[in-house]
């Protein structure tokens, strides 16, 4: 496959200038630990072999959990400097490939023209700072009941390429913060068909940003996939009722009448069961609305 | 024509240069040869006693200095509150003691309990995990009506309950009370929060704490609006020291915002620990830290109810208000829901009579204190909000309601406490109604309901008190400080100008605004005069940045300075032009004898003041002034808003589309710099109004701990605001005529944007009378759908 220019780290240009190490918040309050930087997979895996070691993507998770000394691995491992993980392509069978340590950012650039519901995803995660840290393997292998990315490697019937094994998305989120990977297993691409249309609505977390709901549908020749971030305690998840009423008519109406439980939906400070409920189908409603 | 200098120019901020090229120096940025860091163990819990606490395996850690527990001030005083209230029926209020280190118990998540100074902050952080604490949980009180209860648990167990005072302000006859409530033709009650926020200023909190043992000499680098007071609490009540020995230095500060006006437990620790440790002893704060210890804003729940004869004049107001302070007395906490909010409950309007009662509660929370505003914004809230109510209750226009009851005779004594000197309520009105386009709202929501959304219009008036004063009637309410200020102008022998003075300026622009009133004077380029300030050790005093104050006193202390400076240099102008001093004349740099072409140019003077070879011999050589200035009267600035705002039904979603703001400020200095402090105010008012939440759940942990719970306001969630200064009656008691404006913006805009929100869901038809903020989606979809 074909990748894109690698962008500099913005960690190595900071200790060019500077003659010493980014300044990254407090290091100083973080467990101590060693770090690496390989630049190949296999030698990412091999790092990973060594008792709690971590991986690193953008760090945008995993920082400030270490800041918080909520995690203590001996090593972090850090898959930004793998070439063959950075980077976008498109496939001869027409597949959106990413590689697992692709930050936000050059997904919003590079896949606006191959896939551009993608790319919008990519492009309303965080702010440009995260967008350019953080990246889709992390994201992915993170599954925040909140992010961005589970819904659209959901709704997109995705594919997940780890250095053993390929997965299928039905099969690979298993709940919040939970998924199929084993101990040391790095996500190295993401393989998404392109579907003939699709769309993300995601109703911002007013503190957060994250996903308070967001609702990816895609399009496919074969049927339609709806998935559902943000709203359920068992993390994102595909709204089947959906799927078939869209699957005979895709039009918003179709959807009328339909609603979800709001039984297994999270309450916090933002939003109620209910509320987050009634949001699935408005924002459902509204992704077959802008993949019309 | 706007002018391009002196009082009255867009002068553009010099400050700025350095705040925006990363030059600025913090007290992050100040780091002491040989200094430790220090790390506070706080509690996880809301509510327990200490039974264990045994700090000897932290200490054996590599790199530790020392390690501190509450033992370790047993000998010093506790975190004093500066302003004692008295209740209704003559008692003090109940002050607890706030100990710099928890005493056997802890009263809220986030109280210190023992400080690790380290070599470095990673090993102070790590002894702190080798602490053994043990601590029995108490059941926590969190909501203030169940603290109020009978038998409710006690946050300090040596208080007869949980209420600090119970207060009251205007009418004392409750049964003149009742009786007017009694005979209105119409009486609109509304229940209503207002919400705690936290500050959160860009710049958390820090202090380094340095000590010389050759002289006996401390220094106190700190994040602080008011370096003086800091350093008085602490000298005279914590830790005992002489105020000569003590040098208190507040550097750039990264915004404050009210809560960096407060003397905290960790600068009296830096400073008591340097000694201890005979090293220099720093902290930082954490934004996590912030949240748990910096002092919190708003947090009170009101009932309030207004009287309407039959012809909609206002003519009874009554409020019940719960105030949350927290676990302990922050330092003027107690004056916040009291004298900064039952003087300001008349408002705009002549309602003859109003009875404020307000009760302060302890509760296991952070300590409650000043929040941009203090008190008035909650004032501004419940009586713009019953006002709404009333007007929608009575089907009359919301304006017209308020225009009917408006005062408009000055000055004008309010049932409580009081004295407007001036004011143009409804020429201030006019100008909003003209700058908001009012006339084109019907149209706007036309528009906007095309497309599927509901739209509303939110009006409000507020007055405000600023530059809190005089202090001999500060005094007697209570205030254990005065309130005045302090400025020395010292002029240099080559003409320019360093001005020390009190006001500490965090954000406002002071080293940009005051040298435009100097320079105007003598009328000499701004670029001549610079501002000193935030250093104990070069300026003579000051009572710091707070309350819109600092252009109303310290600038008067400074116009005061300087008009003495310019009597002493007429002295010696008269002596070198060989003139009477009756007959000498400043203007534009040049004293001139009237009627002559006979003069002495500004430099001349000021070189023979400090070269007096041909000098008056009367005259004292030197060119320096201090003048302390203490007003006569609180100034009043007052302005009417104007909110637009887009709901979407579907998804309860409010956008603000439009946002005015009519002030009246007095007079103005730099109308830039005034633009800007209303867009900042206005800022976090919608803030407050939309987004800001913070939440405890009943066992006291706090729920919005972080910005990804905690929702500031972004740039994408305000809109391009209109501000009108035009309408200016100059205050009539200070020199420069002006008022303060620090403020007005979180004042008044809370009560617009609600108001805003109720116009669009009662255009919906639904018809709901309150919504509580923050007015977040989740809560407008519920109103809508109840
Ligand atoms: C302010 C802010 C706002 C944000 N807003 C959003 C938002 O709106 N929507 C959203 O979806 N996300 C949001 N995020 C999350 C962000 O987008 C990152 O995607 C996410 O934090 C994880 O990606 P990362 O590369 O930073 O992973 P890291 O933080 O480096 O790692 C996270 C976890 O994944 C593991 N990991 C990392 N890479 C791999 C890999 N290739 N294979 C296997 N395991 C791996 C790590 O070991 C760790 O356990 C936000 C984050 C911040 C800080």
């Amino acid at each position: 496959m074909r990748l894109g220019a690698l962008p500099p780290d913005p960690r190595d240009i900071y200790s060019q200038m500077k003659g010493g190490s980014a300044p990254f918040g407090k290091e100083d309050e973080m467990y101590s630990f060693d770090f690496e930087k390989p630049s190949s997979i296999a030698d990412a895996v091999a790092a990973l072999g060594a008792e709690d070691a971590q991986a690193l993507g953008g760090g945008q998770t995993l920082i400030p959990t270490l800041k918080q000394r909520l995690a203590a691995p001996s090593v972090l491992v850090s898959l930004s400097g793998i070439a063959e993980m950075r980077g976008v392509c498109v496939e001869d069978d027409g597949a959106l490939v990413i590689g697992g340590a692709t930050p936000h950012a050059i997904v919003a650039a590079e896949a606006a023209g191959s896939y551009p519901a993608l790319a919008a995803l990519a492009g309303q995660i965080g702010d440009p700072a995260v967008r350019n840290r953080g990246t889709i393997g992390g994201s992915v292998a993170n599954n925040d009941p909140a992010a961005c990315y589970p819904a659209g490697v959901l709704g997109s019937g995705a594919t997940i390429v780890t250095n053993t094994r390929q997965v299928a998305a039905d099969d690979f989120f298993e709940g919040m913060f939970a998924t199929v990977l084993e101990e040391g297993e790095i996500i190295t691409s993401v393989r998404f068909p392109v579907p003939q249309a699709a769309s993300y609505q995601k109703f911002l977390q007013p503190a957060s940003r994250f996903a308070l709901v967001g609702v990816y549908v895609a399009r496919f020749a074969d049927g339609v996939r709806v998935a559902v971030t943000g709203a359920s305690e068992d993390g994102v998840f595909r709204w089947t009722e959906a799927e078939a009423a869209l699957n005979k008519e895709f039009r918003p109406d179709a959807l009328t009448g339909l609603s979800i439980n709001p039984a297994n939906m999270i309450a916090d400070l933002h939003g109620s069961k209910a509320y987050r409920a009634h949001l699935v189908s408005v924002m459902t409603k509204r992704a077959v609305m802008a993949s019309l | 024509m706007p002018k391009d200098s002196g009082i009255g120019a867009s002068s553009k901020r010099r400050e700025d240069v350095r705040f925006l090229t990363g030059a600025g120096n913090y007290t992050d940025d100040i780091n002491v040869a040989g200094q430790a860091y220090v790390y506070f163990l706080r509690s996880d819990i809301a509510h327990g006693r200490i039974t264990g606490l045994d700090t000897s395996a932290a200490e054996a850690m590599p790199g530790v200095v020392k390690v501190f527990t509450g033992k370790d001030f047993e000998g010093v005083g506790g975190m004093p509150c500066g302003w004692e209230v008295t209740d209704k029926h003559g008692a003090p209020m109940q002050e607890p003691a706030h100990p710099i280190l928890a005493q056997g118990k802890v009263r809220h998540v986030g109280d210190p309990i023992a400080a690790v100074v380290a070599d470095s902050l990673e090993q102070a952080r790590d002894a702190a995990e080798a602490i053994d604490l043990e601590i029995e949980e108490l059941p926590a009180v969190i909501d203030m009506k169940a603290a109020a209860q009978e038998g409710a648990v006690l946050v300090h167990d040596d208080l007869k309950n949980n209420i600090c005072y119970d207060w009251q302000l205007g009418e004392t006859d409750d049964a003149k009370v009742n009786e007017v409530f009694a005979g209105a033709a119409h009486v609109t009650t509304l229940d209503l929060v207002n919400n705690r926020l936290v500050a959160n200023p860009m710049e958390p909190r820090v202090a380094v704490g340095e000590y010389k043992r050759g002289t006996d000499e401390y220094t106190l680098y700190t994040t602080s609006q008011n370096p003086h007071v800091i350093r008085l609490l602490m000298c005279a009540f914590v830790l005992g020291l002489p105020e000569h020995k003590v040098r208190v230095v507040a550097p750039d500060v990264g915004g404050g915002f009210g809560t960096k006006i407060f003397h905290y437990a960790e600068e009296a620790f830096c400073t008591f620990a340097a000694k201890a440790c005979n090293r220099p002893v720093k902290w930082t704060s954490s934004r996590s830290e912030a949240f748990m210890s910096d002092a919190h804003g708003r947090d009170h729940v009101s009932t309030i109810e207004l009287a309407l004869d039959a012809d909609n004049n206002f003519i009874g107001l009554r409020t019940n208000t719960y105030a949350n302070l927290g676990a302990y007395l922050s330092t003027f906490s107690s004056s916040v829901p009291t004298w900064l909010h039952g003087t300001l409950m008349a408002g705009n309007y002549k309602t003859p009579v109003v009875q404020v009662n307000v009760r302060a509660m302890f509760t296991n929370t952070v300590p409650v204190d000043a929040y941009r505003g203090a008190g008035r914004p909650e004032a501004t809230f419940q009586l713009e909000r019953v006002v709404d109510k009333a007007a929608r209750e009575l089907g009359v226009d919301p304006i017209a309601l308020r225009r009917q009851n408006f005062i408009t005779q000055f000055p004008y004594d309010t049932p409580v406490a009081l004295t407007y000197d001036t004011g143009d309520y409804n020429g201030t009105m006019d100008k909003l109604e003209a700058a908001a386009d009012l006339a084109g709202f019907a149209a706007r929501r036309a528009a906007s309901e095309a497309k599927g959304k509901l739209r509303g219009l939110g009006i409000n008036c507020y007055i405000e008190a600023c530059g809190i004063a005089p202090s001999n009637i500060v005094g007697m309410l209570g205030a254990r400080a005065g309130l005045y200020d302090a400025a020395t102008v010292r002029v240099n022998a080559t003409g320019s100008i360093s001005v020390m003075v009190g006001a500490h300026s965090h954000g406002q622009g002071h080293e940009t605004a005051f040298p435009q009133v100097v320079a105007d004077m003598i009328g000499i380029d701004e670029s001549m005069v610079e501002i000193v300030h935030g250093d104990t050790s070069k300026i003579p005093f000051g009572m710091g940045t707070y309350g819109s104050r600092s252009l109303a006193v310290c600038g008067s202390a400074m116009v005061k300075a300087t008009e003495k400076v310019i009597d002493k240099a007429k002295k010696i102008a008269a002596h070198l032009l060989e003139a009477s001093e009756a007959d000498i004349e400043l203007k534009d740099g040049q004293f001139s004898v009237a009627g002559t072409d006979k003069s002495v140019a500004w430099g001349d003077v000021t070189l023979t003041a400090y070269v007096p070879h041909n000098f008056p011999l009367e005259v004292e050589p030197g060119l320096e002034e201090t003048a302390f200035y203490d007003p006569a009267n609180f100034t009043f600035p007052s302005g009417a808003y104007a909110c637009e705002v887009e709901l979407d039904p579907e998804t309860g979603q409010v956008t603000i589309e439009a946002f005015t703001a009519a002030d009246d400020f007095g007079n103005i200095v730099n109308p830039m710099i005034v633009d800007g402090q209303v867009h900042g105010g206005i800022g976090q008012g919608i803030g407050q109004a939309l987004l800001e939440n913070c939440a405890y759940d009943e066992n006291g942990q706090l729920l919005s701990a972080s910005f990804m719970d905690y929702a500031m306001p972004r740039a994408d969630d305000v809109p391009f605001y209109g501000v009108d200064h035009s309408s200016q009656t100059p205050c009539t008691h200070n020199p420069l005529g002006v008022k303060g404006c620090g403020e007005a913006g979180a004042i008044g805009s809370p009560p617009a944007v609600v108001n805003a929100v109720l116009d669009a869901m009662n255009s919906g038809g639904k018809a709901v009378d309150h919504i509580d903020m923050p007015v977040s989606p989740s809560r407008v979809w519920a109103a809508m759908n109840s």
